[in-house]
């Protein structure tokens, strides 16, 4: 084993798992999550789930970890392969190294965006612009042409931010990552909190009857319990916990391999997981949504509101507040976007480097350029066939449905294939904090049930959401379900048409593109146990 | 804003921002833990001591 790695110092791990955890999504899949599901009555939902599904969750990966680095593991295929003595299991812990690497290819390729909107924002490119036109800049910048995407700029950029991440994997865990997270964490904080204070301050603009900040905060935070009897608003809460924390990808358990065994993790995953909920409920929930409804007005943010918010519509709202705040906001917004994306993007190199290094013995400078490679040539299709939807089936695939399967594979091996008795040991052990007793029969029945129920429910998920239609017979699948997204259910499903390729053409080989990587990495599992066995055979005689 | 949406604002906001203060400071204030006397209580199972996997 040539895995030397180890964390620097325990604050040092915290701001590196937390920043694994704060990613994008805080600041715009939270808010957008929020205003497309009932506003304030969200953040129930929300928070019940972080109680009985991202807490015990947290525990889990974080104990696993710890239980693989006990063995010298510091990836998930032997980490689980160690907590049982069936084989399969370790094929599950595929998935962990799979979605980092899925995820990262098209993450890495947002972040680019972020520090190319940074150096702009810097230089004023947004000043004196309408709406139109910052919208038209994104749309140039990633060649939004109705065909195939050859942005010139934006590959270049992909490059650098793809070699800055590669760079500093290379610089290992506590000459890397951790000193990244050391300044990353605290900049993003004190960027969202002044963004978040211009917002909350701002009140009425009176560009429009409702333009102003205050029904934006009101919007996302005006209980409709009403809501809370849809299953949907549930699904969505749940859904944003799985996002936000990261858990499910296998991340955390290689993070929290590098943690000594005489250490604790039950209060480390608290702070860590905490953390971001302050990041996302507190700084995320202040931004966007007030902003854009302080200038834009209520009604345009419901019907608008998105991911792409935030480069097509962010710059123009900051260029309201004049030249000098303009520069200042967009450098802060897209410099907290990047330092959140990038200390999320080095999480997901994590598991790779740690299993090339465990099995194969590869140096990390080694480990980490092949990365680099195999990201560089998975994150061209979600580039040049962006508007072929080659990017949001990466995302759907890698970075939410293998979240799910993964999530539900690790907690029922977790509490019942290791053993709840077991389980409860590492995660209690050496424990900084007193573990609530009630998380153990949680971690055992209702977290495992919780996540089997959004599994399922996503599996599928009746059209337009409506259960009680279909329970009550009528059972017609949603396109957006995985049986829906599988079986092409509402869309043309044939490859050409009048001669020339279809989107469904697209999406079907990207699909078999991330197929053949998970197959690959399984392939490479399977020939590191017979490795193991033969270096076992060795040390035996 | 409704009273109703700033009373759920300011608790939740500030239940997040303690909870996440009182962690982090216990953190802080916790003393690191002595290193173990014994070799094998301190370090991870060299690779050919490894034992078998636990079921």
């Amino acid at each position: 084993m040539s895995n030397k790695e180890a964390w620097g110092s325990r604050v040092g791990l915290i701001l590196a798992m937390a920043g694994n955890a704060v990613g994008l999504g805080n600041f715009l899949r939270f808010p957008v999550q929020a205003v497309q599901n009932g506003g304030g009555a969200f953040i129930i939902p929300y928070l019940v789930s972080f109680l009985l599904m991202g807490i015990p969750l947290l525990w889990v990966e974080w104990a696993m970890g710890r239980f693989g680095g006990r063995y010298g593991d510091h990836s998930t295929p032997f980490i689980l392969d160690n907590m049982t003595k069936k084989k399969l299991w370790k094929y599950f812990g595929v998935f962990g190294i799979f979605t980092n690497i899925g995820v990262m290819a098209y993450y890495t390729y947002i972040e680019s965006w972020t520090l190319t909107y940074t150096i702009r924002s810097l230089k004023g490119d947004f000043l004196g612009m309408d709406l139109a036109s910052v919208g038209q800049v994104f749309d140039k910048y990633v060649d939004i042409s109705g065909g195939v995407n050859f942005p010139v700029l934006a590959l270049g950029a992909f490059v650098i931010t793809l070699v800055i991440n590669i760079y500093i994997l290379s610089k290992g865990l506590s000459g890397g990552i951790e000193k990244v997270a050391k300044i990353a964490m605290p900049i993003l904080i004190l960027f969202g909190a002044f963004l978040a204070i211009m917002a909350i301050t701002m009140g009425s603009t009176g560009r429009c009857v409702d333009c102003d900040s205050h029904i934006g905060l009101n919007f996302l935070w005006e209980p409709d319990y009403s809501s809370l009897k849809n299953p949907m608003v549930w699904l969505a809460a749940a859904g944003q916990i799985f996002f936000t924390l990261s858990v499910g990808m296998g991340t955390i358990q290689c993070y929290s391999s590098y943690v000594k065994q005489k250490d604790d993790i039950a209060l480390n995953a608290m702070s860590a997981g905490w953390m971001n909920g302050f990041v996302e409920i507190v700084l995320g929930a202040s931004v966007v949504i007030p902003i854009a409804v302080g200038y834009l007005g209520l009604d345009w943010v419901k019907e608008n509101a998105g991911f792409d918010m935030a480069f097509k519509t962010m710059p123009y709202l900051f260029d309201q507040w004049g030249s000098v705040l303009a520069i200042i906001a967009g450098v802060a917004w897209f410099g907290l976007l990047f330092f959140a994306g990038i200390t999320s993007s080095l999480a997901m190199g994590t598991p790779w480097m740690g299993f090339v290094q465990d099995e194969f013995n590869w140096s990390r400078k080694k480990a980490s350029w092949t990365l680099g490679v195999i990201l560089f040539v998975l994150a061209l299709p979600t580039i040049f066939f962006y508007e072929y939807g080659v990017f949001e089936e990466y995302d759907y695939w890698t970075g939410t449905v293998s979240l799910v399967v993964f999530a539900l594979a690790e907690v029922i091996l977790f509490a019942w294939v290791f053993g709840m008795d077991k389980g409860w040991n590492e995660i209690t052990h050496a424990s900084d904090m007193n573990v609530p007793k009630i998380y153990r029969p949680i971690i055992k029945y209702v977290t495992p049930v919780f996540i089997l129920i959004i599994f399922l429910a996503s599996l599928v998920k009746p059209e337009g959401g409506d259960w009680a239609a279909a329970f009550a017979g009528n059972w017609k699948l949603d396109k957006g379900s995985i049986i829906g997204n599988i079986m092409h259910i509402g869309v043309d499903s044939s490859w050409t048409t009048s001669g020339k390729l279809t989107k469904t053409f697209f999406i079907d080989m990207s699909r078999l593109l991330l197929l053949a990587t998970f197959a690959a990495l399984a392939l490479m599992v399977g020939h590191a146990a017979k490795l193991r066995n033969l270096r076992k055979k060795e040390n035996d005689k | 804003m409704t009273n109703s949406a700033l009373i759920l604002m300011i608790v939740v906001q500030l239940s997040v921002a303690f909870i996440t203060g009182y962690f982090f400071y216990k953190v802080l204030r916790t003393p690191p833990r002595q290193e173990p006397d014994s070799y094998s209580e301190n370090d991870d199972i060299p690779s050919s001591e490894r034992a078998d996997p636990i079921d």
